[in-house]
């Protein structure tokens, strides 16, 4: 049984423009101790799937009505879409489920001390007396490494460095023991020998914990140091999926090709670099048939941007979207 | 000066004041301290490190965009050359027109409300470069195509582009005035992976087609080691290690250089694990650690380095290093596994 799974997500959003789809399409499982690594460009409707699990959308947000999205971290599923009061969201947001994010002087409150912050949620989504929450919190800001914890406990977000901020805001996300944990660009704000520190945290407090996480993040180089699958979605939808051995070393999706050979590659200095060609076109002019053909090499006119590709199996657990991936049979063209 | 340097620094400083200590003496930040480099005509130079290292301050000290303290630097593009110390009025101005700077962030460099066409000539009508609109329009149109930006483009306003997009306007704004030295600020840090290798082929294209010298400012590592000729790497506002960019990546000799490039995530989920990770953070600038700067984070440091100062001394031709022990030891072996 999946500690979370996802079906036929589609999210749009009323705008004055009229409605506009930011995910279609997108189903995915994540079992517990598993990472899923999810990858894709601005505007690829990354956040947006990771928000919708915690309901944390704005309320112009329509979602498909056959779209479901079942949490089950042991106390029986629950149907996420189908929440409809404040006080019923609660069980997915902070208790069961804890999102990181990207920018952690955004996440914390300015004018309240770190230390106040974590007890409060401990106080909501535990039963915990204030000492205990107290207690507690100083331990995980320790487990985090976090040097004079106690100390550390009473000052304020801008009191510390960005490489600590988002190790307490990672201790804050683990301290209520989350089932998933969804993280969207954690590291993306911070210096490379600080990400290194924070992924070998994470991957420490998988293994110690034992939950899922969602980790999303445009960067290749940190999906293959510490996913387990990825899924890669581009304007909306997963165009690939598989175990981050089978996309990083066999893509076989046109556009996870391309971001692979878009990334400056530190073994081979010669190797030029070749961009995807184009631009991610607006999600106000989504293209029709296959969502990539208008920057696709290998898109062929009167199929591709006609026919919306299925997902197919190209062996265990790989699967990918396109009418002409390599070692499948061509999808057949439409008379 | 040697004939082929663009621009040359000699032992530069940046201070900023921090008001007083308690005994009334006046506190300092460095944010670059005591730095000398220097820069080839028509080449690609490097600058990496941590957010706080003073890459950036360092960037705008040679545009004389942020005050030099202490020391010297010389720009000579073989037409005309200015010592940027006391640089001001019409000279300042001259200057100006051949050094240029292509910021990080393609969405708050451009204003909302001027069309692209504007944007780019703006630094033509300012400058006076250009006597009459037929003139402005003319060279605006001849930089635009070489940014492959079309006339259609060149009537929009910014918000109709994307960033990779943007970042061309950008480039082709600061490219207008003819400049012979641009520095790029993570020009490239806020494109998504699949836009970035474009820009990058775009400064480099401009590079060989125009002779241009770059300063190229970035904390990405493998972006730097594929476009730079020559890469310098700054802690605390001193460099530590600069050399050509291969002999820098295949063998560096300074540790923190070293720790960088085993920090960076393999794109093979097999890779070995690298045997060690820089510890903590880059200490404040306010107050830096004495000795070597970065002993504090150094699994190699020992007694001498937290009272002495390393030189920054040639190792090899061409590659100089500051580390008491760069002649010594072997900081690749960590640094092998990642690369």
């Amino acid at each position: 049984m999946p500690l979370i799974s996802v079906r036929d997500l589609a999210i749009r959003f009323r705008t004055d423009e009229g409605l506009i789809t930011a995910v279609e399409d997108v189903s995915f499982d994540i079992a517990p101790g598993e990472v899923l690594g999810l990858v894709g460009e601005s505007g690829s409707g990354k956040s947006v799937t990771a928000k919708s699990l915690m309901r944390l959308n704005g309320d112009n947000t329509v979602y498909g009505d056959t779209s479901k999205i079942t949490l089950d971290a042991g106390n029986g599923p629950i149907d996420v879409l189908a929440l409809r009061r404040e006080r019923d969201m609660e069980q997915v947001r902070g208790g069961s489920v804890s999102m990181i994010f990207q920018e952690p002087m955004a996440s914390f409150a300015p004018a309240i001390t770190v230390g106040e912050q974590m007890v409060e949620q401990l106080l909501i989504h535990t039963d915990m007396t204030k000492a205990q929450a107290k207690a507690h919190a100083i331990d995980m800001l320790a487990r985090v490494g976090i040097p004079a914890p106690d100390k550390r406990f009473d000052q304020f977000a801008f009191e510390f460095s960005g490489g600590m901020r988002q190790r307490a805001m990672i201790a804050m996300a683990l301290s209520t023991s989350p089932k998933l944990l969804i993280a969207d660009e954690p590291t993306t704000a911070l210096d490379v020998t600080i990400q290194a520190q924070v992924i070998d945290l994470m991957k420490d407090l998988v293994t110690e914990f034992g939950m899922g996480i969602l980790f999303i993040t445009h960067d290749l180089g940190v999906i293959a140091q510490t996913a387990d699958r990825v899924a890669v979605m581009y304007l909306g939808r997963i165009v690939e999926t598989g175990t981050v051995r089978q996309v990083i070393r066999d893509p076989r999706h046109p556009y996870t090709r391309g971001l692979i050979d878009a990334l400056p590659k530190l073994e081979d200095l010669d190797a030029p670099l070749t961009p995807v060609p184009g631009d991610i076109p607006s999600p106000l002019n989504r293209p029709a048939g296959c969502v990539f053909h208008t920057r696709c090499g290998i898109a062929r006119a009167g199929h591709c941007n006609r026919v919306v590709p299925e997902m197919r199996s190209t062996g265990e657990g790989h699967a990918v979207a396109c009418h002409y991936a390599p070692g499948l049979p061509a999808a057949e063209e439409p008379a | 000066m040697n004939r082929d340097t663009l621009i040359e620094a000699k032992n530069l400083s940046v201070r900023y004041p921090l008001g007083r200590s308690m005994f009334g003496a006046k506190a300092f930040l460095n944010a670059v301290d005591n730095v000398s480099l220097s820069i080839r005509k028509g080449s690609f130079f490097g600058l990496v490190g941590e957010s706080g290292s003073g890459k950036t301050t360092l960037g705008r000290a040679l545009l004389k965009a942020a005050p030099i303290s202490e020391g010297e630097v010389t720009y000579h593009d073989g037409e005309k050359g200015f010592d940027l110390n006391g640089l001001k009025g019409a000279a300042l101005k001259d200057y100006r027109k051949r050094a240029q700077l292509i910021f990080q962030d393609p969405y708050a460099a451009l204003s909302p409300r001027m069309t692209v066409r504007d944007i780019i000539a703006e630094p033509l009508e300012v400058m006076g470069i250009t006597r009459n609109r037929a003139e402005t329009d003319a060279r605006v149109r001849e930089i635009a195509a070489k940014c492959r930006l079309n006339l259609e483009h060149l009537r929009r306003f910014p918000h109709a582009f994307s960033g990779g997009q943007r970042q061309r306007i950008s480039i082709a704004r600061a490219l207008v005035s003819g400049p012979r030295f641009i520095v790029a600020d993570e020009s490239v840090a806020a494109l998504d992976v699949s836009i970035q290798a474009d820009v990058l082929n775009l400064l480099k294209q401009i590079q060989k087609d125009m002779g241009i010298g770059f300063l190229f400012i970035s904390h990405d590592l493998s972006v730097v080691a594929h476009v730079c000729d020559e890469v310098a790497v700054l802690y605390l506002g001193q460099i530590v290690e600069t050399a050509p960019t291969r002999q820098l990546f295949a063998r560096p000799r300074h540790p923190y250089t070293s720790a960088l490039l085993s920090a960076i995530p393999a794109l093979d989920p097999d890779a070995p694990k690298t045997a060690e990770k820089l510890e903590g953070e880059i200490p404040s600038p306010a107050n830096p650690p004495p000795g070597c700067k970065f002993h504090t984070r150094c699994r190699f440091a020992r007694a001498e380095c937290k009272t002495t100062v390393p030189a920054l001394r040639e190792i090899a031709p061409g590659h100089r290093a500051a580390c008491h022990f760069a002649e010594e030891f072997d900081f690749t072996r960590s640094a092998a596994a990642s690369a």
